[in-house]
């Protein structure tokens, strides 16, 4: 039968258990994946599952670390996502989050635009650190990210986006991201996008400043290839800011809805 | 004319642009994106545009923050 080990096809004798392969394969490994789970007793193996096998603290090479990586994914995702791109217009609260979460899951490429530095203020809610004070936002995300994930390409445009500069950026994305602070940019963005790429699917967000509850905030469809994260109301303004959690939650609902497009499923 | 907004069917006196039906809803014109139709239109397009009977709109306000 076969048997993926670290994304590496192998043929195995039908009745190989999981300790049997460790042993062959790795046998100081200490971490056992089965299918996207760790498991901690021996089990029999049966024909295409797949077994990740770790060592603790050991670094992997830069060929083994994709596959290494990718281990706790449901099985089948890498695959269908390592080959896309996707455009983050905007490197704040929700474009950092977003993109730290899809450069962990392993997307192929990433469009990111941001004119801003980073300064004190973004510290409490956007992913960059105090030694990164002063550099433009997307050449700090872009050094974050290969931290993370080495094997993503990443684009850094450090430009603001205007009508006339959008499509050259962002015309050949998968999946566009509008993941700006103010509204009008958000709705300038967004309509531009979608008029000009109407078949291109847009992941928007409105409405996460304070700290209402956190199930107020939903993902929704509210136009043709448009879906919209956040409670849709609670702007920003005096007495009310923006604070991590809640810039989290539709940061990441942001993402998720990204990748369920990715995989052919409805967002919403 | 019929108007479905959001979806939701209402009344409106003709001839009306998408702009002054922005106004009378009380939305700012900048921060709203305006889908006629299943299609979307961009801010420049909104003075011109005459709502005729029978028109689906969603009008997807947005707010600061992010």
């Amino acid at each position: 039968m076969q048997i993926f080990v670290n994304e590496q096809s192998c043929q195995a004798q039908t009745e190989t258990s999981l300790y049997g392969l460790r042993d062959r394969h790795k046998p100081d490994a200490d971490l056992l994946i089965v299918n996207g789970f760790p498991v901690s007793q021996d089990q029999p193996l049966k024909d295409g599952d797949r077994v990740t096998l770790i060592k603790r603290g050991e670094r992997p090479s830069a060929a083994e670390l994709e596959a290494l990586m990718m281990a706790r994914h449901t099985p089948g995702v890498h695959a269908k996502i390592k080959n896309s791109c996707i455009g983050i217009a905007g490197a704040g609260g929700l474009g950092s989050n977003i993109a730290i979460a899809l450069a962990r899951i392993g997307v192929g490429r990433l469009i990111i635009a941001d004119f801003d530095l980073v300064e004190p203020s973004n510290l409490n809610r956007q992913q960059y650190f105090i030694d990164q004070i002063g550099l433009p936002k997307v050449e700090a995300l872009r050094d974050n990210l290969i931290r993370i994930n080495p094997g993503v390409q990443i684009t850094s445009i450090q430009q603001k986006i205007t009508p006339d500069n959008l499509l050259a950026h962002f015309s050949a994305v998968n999946v566009m991201v509008e993941a700006f602070d103010a509204a009008d940019q958000k709705a300038m963005l967004i309509s531009h996008f979608l008029r000009s790429c109407p078949q291109t699917p847009l992941v928007a967000a409105s409405g996460m400043a304070g700290y209402e509850a956190s199930n107020s905030i939903s993902t929704r469809k509210v136009a043709k290839n448009l879906y919209l994260c956040g409670d849709g109301t609670t702007a920003a303004q005096q007495g009310r800011g923006l604070m991590a959690p809640r810039v989290g939650i539709a940061a990441h609902h942001q993402a998720n809805a990204v990748l369920r497009l990715l995989l052919g499923e409805e967002p919403e | 004319m019929n108007l479905q907004i959001n979806g939701q069917n209402r009344e409106y006196p003709s001839p009306l642009t998408i702009v002054q039906l922005l106004d009378q809803l009380d939305l700012a014109i900048e921060r709203v994106v305006v889908e006629l139709n299943r299609e979307i239109l961009t801010a420049d397009k909104l003075a011109d545009t005459q709502l005729t009977d029978g028109d689906t709109l969603e009008l997807i306000q947005f707010v600061g923050g992010g």
